[in-house]
């Protein structure tokens, strides 16, 4: 018979304390020992992770009414700007943003090592953060300038909000030019001197839920140390089933999500300020998802190894940066982590950005959240689109 | 006896001279060298592991030389608690220091292998590798 469970039926498990929880790492011996129909007969919930940097995450602020009152017209934290086109005190800080000063790659390559991303870890961490705001004052709200120092603790609300987050699969970038280069994937020596890839594989929550079969909006998450909630898709949501020249598949790759929480409950060691030498700020967002066994088809997909997901290869020298299609070729999460790969015949050295090891600890501490009946799972009150939507990209025109 | 780790300062007037050599013929010296190095200026800089029993002797051999000689003072430090074990350090370490233990995916580092050359002190993301003097 069919094996079919309801949301609520695995919340009432949780709450007794006998839902049955494994980590995504954990799931896949249980399949290969028991099989799909007994793994989820047994199994209630299976719980993902990752650790990358996500540079399309930010925060809302709202720093509370000084006496004479100002309507922030231009606002920076430890002279990070934060965009103020809101509310009178209201604020968006970006993980990329960067103070004005900085030199940015005139000094090539640049450092980077202070930006948004960097302010949002020191708040996180309760750390002071000088607050400073301009303004060209009005009848209600007079004050033309304030110079503070805030902490997390003394403002009103701090929304973590990130536009696109969880990248379901991404590149593995190389250098087929002669000099070394610095992207957003790191520092790329020349002549395919090394490769880069950042994902958790086999462990990374919409690899986990390649169809969106359970990922939607309103479905409650690990975020930041705390929990968050997935809000919407990410921008640049185009799901797919990668497929080379010939035809051939090699799996989900192009989801993302827009993920939402209260950074007030979250922790500084996963939300970590990030500098890649010559590209610039970001920030280090550590997520985790819970995916409930539903049924057969969703515990197939969770039991999915680093031998069966594929990244695609591609020369960040040019191939990227001027849009040529193509790759050279797919490489799976199970050769990558080897240490090296084989690229145009030439073995190639490869490392990550994503930290294994802390996608590895989301993962079990969303697993101990869940065994503890501390944290329930939400029914997405919409799922998300999925490649069967055929969502396909805009491009800019120059017109 | 253990190797010692040296800097090596030579100025334009002598960086063309086979000192090094009469190290190891002269004075039976085991060389390992980390680093060299000859800036537009010709003048070099060498980072050098120097092992044997007439370690002084080519020391001082080296100061009639007009080469300054300096210990090597400068350490590459992991701050574990900021290291996130992400990797991307581990294929940029020349010297495979920093690698990652392929069981578990942490990154370890093997400080008696690193040549203090501090490329990792500049690529990591979170500002985990330290310059300690």
């Amino acid at each position: 018979m069919a094996i079919e469970k309801t949301y609520a039926e695995i919340n009432e498990k949780i709450k007794s304390g006998r839902a049955v929880v494994l980590t995504a790492e954990e799931i896949i011996s249980l399949v290969e020992e028991k099989g799909i129909s007994e793994a989820a007969r047994s199994v209630d919930v299976v719980t993902t992770g990752t650790f990358g940097a996500m540079c399309s995450s930010g925060v809302f602020l709202n720093f509370g009414h000084s006496k004479p009152r100002i309507r922030m017209q231009k606002v920076w934290l430890n002279g990070v700007q934060a965009y103020s086109g809101i509310a009178a005190v209201d604020a968006y800080l970006g993980a990329t943003e960067l103070p004005e000063d900085d030199p940015c790659n005139n000094n090539y390559p640049g450092e980077f090592r202070y930006g948004g991303g960097h302010v949002i870890q020191d708040l996180a961490a309760r750390r002071p953060v000088c607050l400073r705001a301009t303004s060209y004052g009005t009848d209600c709200y007079p004050r033309q300038e304030i110079e503070t120092v805030i902490t997390l603790d003394d403002i009103n609300e701090a929304t973590l909000f990130n536009p696109r987050n969880s990248y379901q699969n991404y590149n593995c970038a190389v250098n087929l030019s002669n000099r070394t280069i610095y992207t957003y994937l790191g520092m790329l020596k020349p002549g395919l001197g090394n490769a880069h890839y950042s994902s958790a594989g086999q462990l990374s929550p919409l690899l986990n839920d390649p169809y969106f079969m359970t990922i939607g909006i309103g479905t409650k998450i690990f975020l930041g140390g705390g929990v968050g909630y997935v809000a919407w898709n990410g921008t640049q949501n185009f799901p797919e089933i990668q497929k080379d020249a010939a035809g051939k598949g090699y799996g989900p790759a192009g989801a993302t999500l827009s993920v939402i929480g209260d950074l007030k409950q979250m922790d500084a060691n996963w939300l970590v300020g990030t500098s890649m030498l010559g590209y610039g700020a970001s920030l280090t967002v550590g997520l985790g998802i819970p995916i409930p066994i539903l049924n057969e088809e969703v515990m197939r997909c969770v039991a999915v190894t680093d031998r069966d997901l594929y990244a695609p290869i591609v020369d960040y020298s040019e191939a990227f940066s001027q849009r040529i299609p193509g790759n050279l070729g797919f490489v799976s999460y199970a050769e990558l982590k080897s240490g090296k790969i084989t690229v145009n015949g030439r073995e190639v050295p490869t490392a990550p950005l994503s930290s294994y090891p802390r996608a590895r600890q989301i993962a079990g501490i969303l697993k101990n959240w869940i065994e503890q009946g501390d944290f329930l799972l939400t029914e997405p009150v919409k799922l998300l689109p999925s490649y069967k939507d055929n969502i396909s990209a805009n491009t800019l025109k120059i017109v | 006896m253990a190797p010692q780790k040296i800097i090596l300062r030579f100025g334009k007037d002598i960086a063309d001279r086979p000192i090094i050599y009469r190290l190891v013929r002269d004075y039976d010296l085991v060389i390992n060298i980390l680093k060299a190095n000859v800036d537009q200026n010709k003048e070099g800089t060498m980072v050098l592991e120097l092992t044997g029993d007439n370690c002084d002797l080519g020391l001082a051999y080296l100061k009639t030389q007009g080469v300054r000689v300096q210990p090597l003072a400068e350490d590459v430090f992991r701050n574990e608690e900021k290291c996130t074990s992400c990797g991307v350090c581990t294929d940029i370490c020349p010297s495979g220091a920093l690698y990652i233990e392929r069981s578990t995916m942490e990154v370890n580092f093997n400080s008696d292998n690193c040549i203090v050359c501090q490329i990792c002190v500049k690529v990591c993301p979170v500002k985990a590798m330290e310059v300690r003097f």
